[in-house]
């Protein structure tokens, strides 16, 4: 993909808008402005970028967070997100499978190692049954033994007491994925509802865990939609969003969807951060093939400030030293440990 | 260590059963492969670019789906017939 590099003279007026409601006012920008954005042609893409990165270096600071995930139980989830490969309802190759502690604790370790602040646990399920929570509990004292990490976690939808127990064991963050638009959602998951999923994140926000909702994109929603849902996180004001593209997953439904064109990915990162400009805007899974190296840098040059580093829960990421590297290449710090809790 | 290789895969073997000669089938959609006839086949050929992107699910001896996990920095695949293949 390339970028034209030089900034046009005159920026369309929502850019001018923007300038002045999200860098100087810190507001973020509304759904229709959203679309606005998402609507841009490509010889204002540079000009969006550059004040999305404006924006990011304003209200969050130069740091980048860096994030390790793992996945204890992999395959054999009973919902049917049309985009997963790890649901047990498609004739996906993914067998179900799950990781021993030992294995979780060195993989810990090594991320760790790279300067990675956050490590989450994931698990495909609708949610955890009381062997999982006894897992997760076991892992987490495991890991807090071994090494000086913070712990997330992902594992679906949360009762009140999951919740509370996840809370008390030091759980900083959790993660839940809005996924898409709540007027696409129905097109793409059939098994719960949009609802259930807003429960378990207004459940993790009240406890006090730090709330990590994300959102896969390039799964044929219009850009409509795709204001719709960053405007959807925004009002839900998570901690992090973790932006997805999709990977078409082979046996999932969507198996047949394109890969979605690295411009609208780039237009995307500029639109979710012109619309929630304090939060942590990861980079998650897909961009390696959506963006490729030279959008890697365009998206953290963009309004994005985390990664999650070297691979996913089943495909595999760049290498851990190609988006270390690049970080120390553009002069953007990783963030150290706090722990928080 | 005899190759267990799919289109495109950079593991190699670690268990001690792997006893086949050639890579049968293609390790990403587990369809038989022409690996070892001559160069990778136009059907596997974008198979073997996304192996460059997600470990194997097949094992290109016998086809079984693998028990594949993967972490931060590496990842493994297990065939119960052939063993463990990694980076
Ligand atoms: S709930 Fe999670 S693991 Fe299960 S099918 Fe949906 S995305 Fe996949
Ligand atoms: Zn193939
Ligand atoms: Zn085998």
């Amino acid at each position: 993909m390339t970028m034209q590099p030089e900034l046009q003279a005159n920026p369309g007026p929502i850019l001018e808008t923007a300038r002045n409601q999200v860098l100087e006012q810190g507001i973020g920008l509304s759904e229709s402005q959203l679309l606005e954005i998402l609507r841009l042609p490509d010889r204002d893409l540079p000009a969006a970028l550059q004040l999305a990165h404006e924006v990011r270096l304003r209200h969050c600071g130069e740091d980048v967070e860096v994030e390790g995930i793992i996945s204890i139980k992999t395959g054999g989830c009973p919902e049917d997100c049309h985009f997963c490969s790890q649901s047990g309802l498609f004739d996906s190759p993914v067998r179900g499978v799950w990781l021993d502690i030992p294995e979780l604790v060195k993989a810990a370790k090594e991320t760790a190692a790279t300067g990675a602040t956050e490590f989450c646990i994931v698990a495909a399920v609708r949610g955890p049954d009381i062997k999982l929570m006894n897992q997760i509990k076991f892992a987490i004292d495991r890991i807090n033994e071994a090494v000086d990490i913070n712990i997330a976690c992902s594992l679906g939808m949360l009762t009140q007491r999951q919740v509370d127990q996840l809370a008390s064991w030091g759980v900083h963050r959790y993660n839940h994925n809005l996924e898409t638009a709540r007027s696409y959602f129905p097109e793409v998951v059939t098994t719960h509802s949009y609802e259930e999923r807003l429960d378990t994140c207004n459940m993790v926000k009240d406890a006090g865990m730090e709330l990590c909702c994300g959102a896969l994109i390039g799964m044929g929603e219009s850009l409509e939609q795709r204001a719709e849902l960053a405007a959807q996180l925004a009002a839900l004001e998570p901690h992090e969003v973790p932006l997805n593209f999709l990977n078409p997953r082979p046996g999932t439904p969507l198996e047949n969807q394109g890969i979605m064109d690295g411009k609208d990915a780039l237009r995307a990162i500029a639109a979710f951060r012109l619309a929630m400009p304090r939060t942590v805007l990861r980079y998650a899974g897909g961009r390696e093939l959506t963006l490729g190296d030279l959008g890697t840098k365009a998206g953290l040059m963009g309004g994005i400030n985390a990664v999650i580093v070297g691979n996913y829960l089943t495909t595999l990421g760049r290498p851990a030293d190609a988006d270390l590297n690049l970080l120390v290449e553009l002069n953007m710090p990783i963030k150290e440990l706090q722990k928080t809790l | 260590m005899i190759p267990h290789r799919s289109p495109g895969s950079t593991g190699s073997t670690t268990g001690d059963a792997a006893t086949a000669t050639t890579a049968e089938f293609c390790g990403h959609c587990g369809e038989p492969s022409d690996v070892g006839a001559g160069p990778a086949s136009d059907v596997h050929h974008r198979c073997g670019e996304r192996l460059a992107m997600e470990p194997p699910r097949y094992c290109a001896a016998c086809r079984r789906r693998m028990k594949v996990q993967v972490t931060p920095l590496g990842w493994t695949a297990e065939c119960s017939r052939h063993g463990m293949l990694a980076p």
